[in-house]
């Protein structure tokens, strides 16, 4: 078992990244990824990462040149942020069409405008509908170890798609944790060199990325979808495997696709994913009320039984998340919504649209949902319209008049 | 110097593999389309093609079917020297990593990427530059067909000027496209590439001399082709490679090669022909003979193919 040590996150990642001895790591800086791929120069610089790292032009080439090393069989690494992350999204969503297997750690944060470089989790859902994998990791430990995961069943070849393993930006990159990183031979056991179908070999000439017409493109959008249904199955097995070899048990009851946390009679669920996790939990311990926490370990694929079940029996869900979709509401919400529907069970789901582009979210803040969740619960279900009363760290004041008129 | 009128040296070209295949979908007399028979028939079999978006990926690689017996991969329009260079730096991953043994040796394999040049001198501009700068063993081959012919007849920063496309019309206010061909084999050079050079589809035993002679560097090297397009340009399908011959002699097209930053070979012309017997073969050019003020923009042409022949000393 690797030793436990205290290192930041961003280092914590490289080190398991490392562990899995990528043959290409592309990348370009972008705060706060940005020490993720310092450490792995630093590294390379050291002789420790054997393949080839490649300092590109930036994040579109970073993704263009894992995309080419991935065609070709090799294990690739990249790491991006928010504007990174968009600049990356036209190659990835060919990625998964093209069904190459890539691991990037996604260091989370806001998207412009206006400017702002602190977490939230606009960036990833801003690639929801691209076919890739998305693991969203709870503290510097669970990132490291979803590395691990995400190329276990990015790189399967019944899988083989692209895989992000988020982490909330400076929640998670910038601070120091006690953390176990696998040493290269655990790696080795648990990770096998990767095994594709089809590589770009010149004694078999392959044709990859072919140009599809109507007649054959609707297939194709069919096999991504099917692959990330499937995957939940893999990543079941890769949880699993992992429990069983280095003792960490990522929410094997839910087939590894989500945790809960507290009472499984609980009257009341809080969903978030990501760091709020840690803080919905401290919230869910001190609340007289009963509530149980729900985490998704993944968004895509959509742990959509696994939330039903998970769910069965509470009557009310508060659903935080860093993100929304503007004219709509918060992404993870309205999923949840779709995922009950025709369920039978119909609990009141208040949708909680916060920590935006770095704002604190506190206990309190938890805890104020919460009050308003027991009151909204014995008033009648929610109307399920998101409204100002749904932001609740809103600061009326700033808005400009046309907002508030 | 060689000239128009003495035949280039022939070229050590082992294999006449066909490895474009018969069948594709692109125009009767579509120069881009020799082109890529030429560069396959240069590079030989072992190698990998990179492609960007465009005509020739378009008409090459419709699923289930593909033109290329060599190994191939398409991504999107602005990425082909990036996906090169992942390709190129997987190769040499496996050359020095242990458990790879299955693989080519990295200096056995002709890695290249192709693009139009829309994908070159427009929005994979950034892409090449990466590459070129960190020096990848890769040859980038942009075939030049001076427009966005895949979409249609848009202009691109290698449309000629006073050329007429469907986003640089003619019209009472216009003489077509307003800005002069943007010089991608001097940004080449100026990029470190220890081989430039321009090449045309009228001279293919020149252009896969030029391919050969390429592979032999190791780093990024760039050549440029010369490929008319009969549907953009506007001329009858069998007079493709007059087209692309009158585009050399007239100075439009000349053909030189960059080694080390340094000009070191040109195909000089002994008796260089007006612009005007290029021009009048094409209807993008059509307006500038029709119009009034048309033979202004004619001469305009022709002073800056001459500044060029004077830089290159094209003449003899």
């Amino acid at each position: 078992m690797g030793e436990q040590t205290m290192l930041k996150g961003d280092r914590a990642v490289a080190h398991s990244v490392l562990s899995a001895q990528p043959d290409v790591v592309s990348a370009y800086p972008i705060t706060p990824q940005t020490g993720i791929v310092e450490k792995l120069s630093e590294m390379d610089a050291n002789g420790d990462l054997r393949g080839q790292f490649l300092k590109v032009d930036s994040e579109f080439n970073a993704a263009s040149s894992c995309i080419g090393a991935s065609g070709a069989g090799a294990r690739v690494f990249s790491a991006t942020s928010s504007q990174g992350l968009k600049l990356m999204s036209e190659p990835l969503f060919t990625a998964s069409g093209m069904r190459l297997p890539l691991v990037l750690a996604v260091a989370n944060r806001s998207l412009s405008g206006p400017l702002s470089i602190w977490n939230d989790h606009t960036d990833a859902f801003a690639e929801r509908d691209g076919g890739m994998i998305q693991f969203f990791a709870e503290d510097v430990q669970e990132a490291v170890d979803n590395i691990l995961m995400a190329y276990r069943v990015a790189e399967d070849p019944e899988i083989s798609l692209p895989a992000l393993a988020n982490l909330d930006g400076y929640i998670l990159t910038h601070v120091k944790e006690p953390v176990e990183v696998p040493t290269e031979e655990e790696t080795a056991e648990y990770l096998p060199k990767r095994d594709p179908h089809a590589t770009l070999d010149p004694k078999d000439p392959k044709t990859m990325g072919a140009f599809a017409r109507p007649e054959h493109w609707t297939e194709t959008r069919f096999a991504v979808h099917d692959a990330l249904l499937r995957s939940k199955e893999t990543i079941g097995d890769a949880v699993e495997e992992f429990a069983d070899q280095f003792g960490r048990d990522y929410g094997l009851e839910w087939g590894g696709l989500l945790e809960t946390y507290g009472p499984e009679d609980a009257e009341i669920a809080l969903l978030g994913l990501g760091s709020i996790v840690g803080t919905m939990r401290d919230v869910a311990d001190d609340h007289p009320a009963s509530v149980k926490v729900v985490k998704p370990r993944v968004i895509r694929p959509y742990p959509e039984e696994a939330l039903r079940e998970a769910l069965a029996g509470v009557e009310s869900v508060g659903v935080l998340t860093k993100e929304v979709s503007p004219g709509h509401q918060g992404t993870l919400a309205a999923e949840l919504k779709s995922a009950l529907y025709g369920s039978g069970h119909n609990p009141a789901i208040h949708s909680s649209v916060l920590g935006l582009a770095g704002r604190d979210v506190t206990k309190g803040d938890i805890s104020d949902i919460i009050d308003e969740i027991v009151d909204a619960t014995t008033a009648g279900p929610s109307t399920g319209v998101i409204s100002e009363e749904d932001w609740p760290q809103l600061k009326r004041d700033m808005l400009p008049d046309e907002v508030t008129h | 110097m060689s000239s128009q009128d003495t035949a280039p040296p022939e070229p050590e070209i082992s294999h006449d593999d066909d490895l474009f295949k018969p069948g594709h979908r692109a125009c009767a007399g579509c120069g881009p389309a020799l082109a890529m028979r030429y560069i396959t028939e240069a590079t030989g079999e072992n190698t990998i093609i990179s492609h960007a978006t465009g005509c020739m990926e378009v008409v090459s690689s419709p699923y289930p079917e593909s033109s290329w017996d060599v190994s191939w991969i398409h991504d999107v329009f602005a990425n082909a020297p990036g996906v090169a260079s992942g390709v190129e730096a997987a190769y040499r991953a496996f050359d020095e990593k242990e458990g790879f043994e299955e693989f080519e040796d990295h200096d056995d394999v002709n890695f290249v990427a192709i693009g139009g040049d829309g994908a070159t001198f427009d929005i994979g501009m950034r892409s090449l530059s990466g590459m070129m700068e960190r020096g990848h063993d890769v040859l980038y081959i942009a075939y030049d067909n001076e427009g966005y012919m895949n979409t249609g007849i848009q202009r691109s920063s290698s449309t000629p000027f006073g050329a007429s496309t469907t986003t640089s019309p003619a019209g009472s206010e216009s003489f077509g496209n307003d800005t002069q061909k943007k010089n991608m084999p001097a940004i080449a050079a100026d990029h470190g590439c220890e081989y430039v050079a321009t090449a045309s589809i009228a001279y293919p035993t020149d252009f896969k001399r030029k391919i050969e002679k390429a592979l032999e560097h190791d780093g990024a090297k760039y050549i440029q082709v010369s490929a008319p397009c009969m549907l953009g340009w506007d001329f009858d399908s069998a007079e493709t490679v007059n087209v692309a011959k009158l585009a050399v002699q007239t100075g439009m097209q000349p053909l030189f090669e960059i080694v080390d930053g340094e000009l070191s070979d040109v195909m000089s012309l002994s008796d260089r022909k007006p612009v005007e017997e290029y021009l009048e073969t094409q209807g993008r050019f059509a307006h500038l003979f029709s119009k009034e003020g048309g033979d202004e923009v004619i001469e305009e042409i022709q002073e800056h193919i001459d500044e060029q022949a004077e830089e290159l000393g094209l003449d003899r």
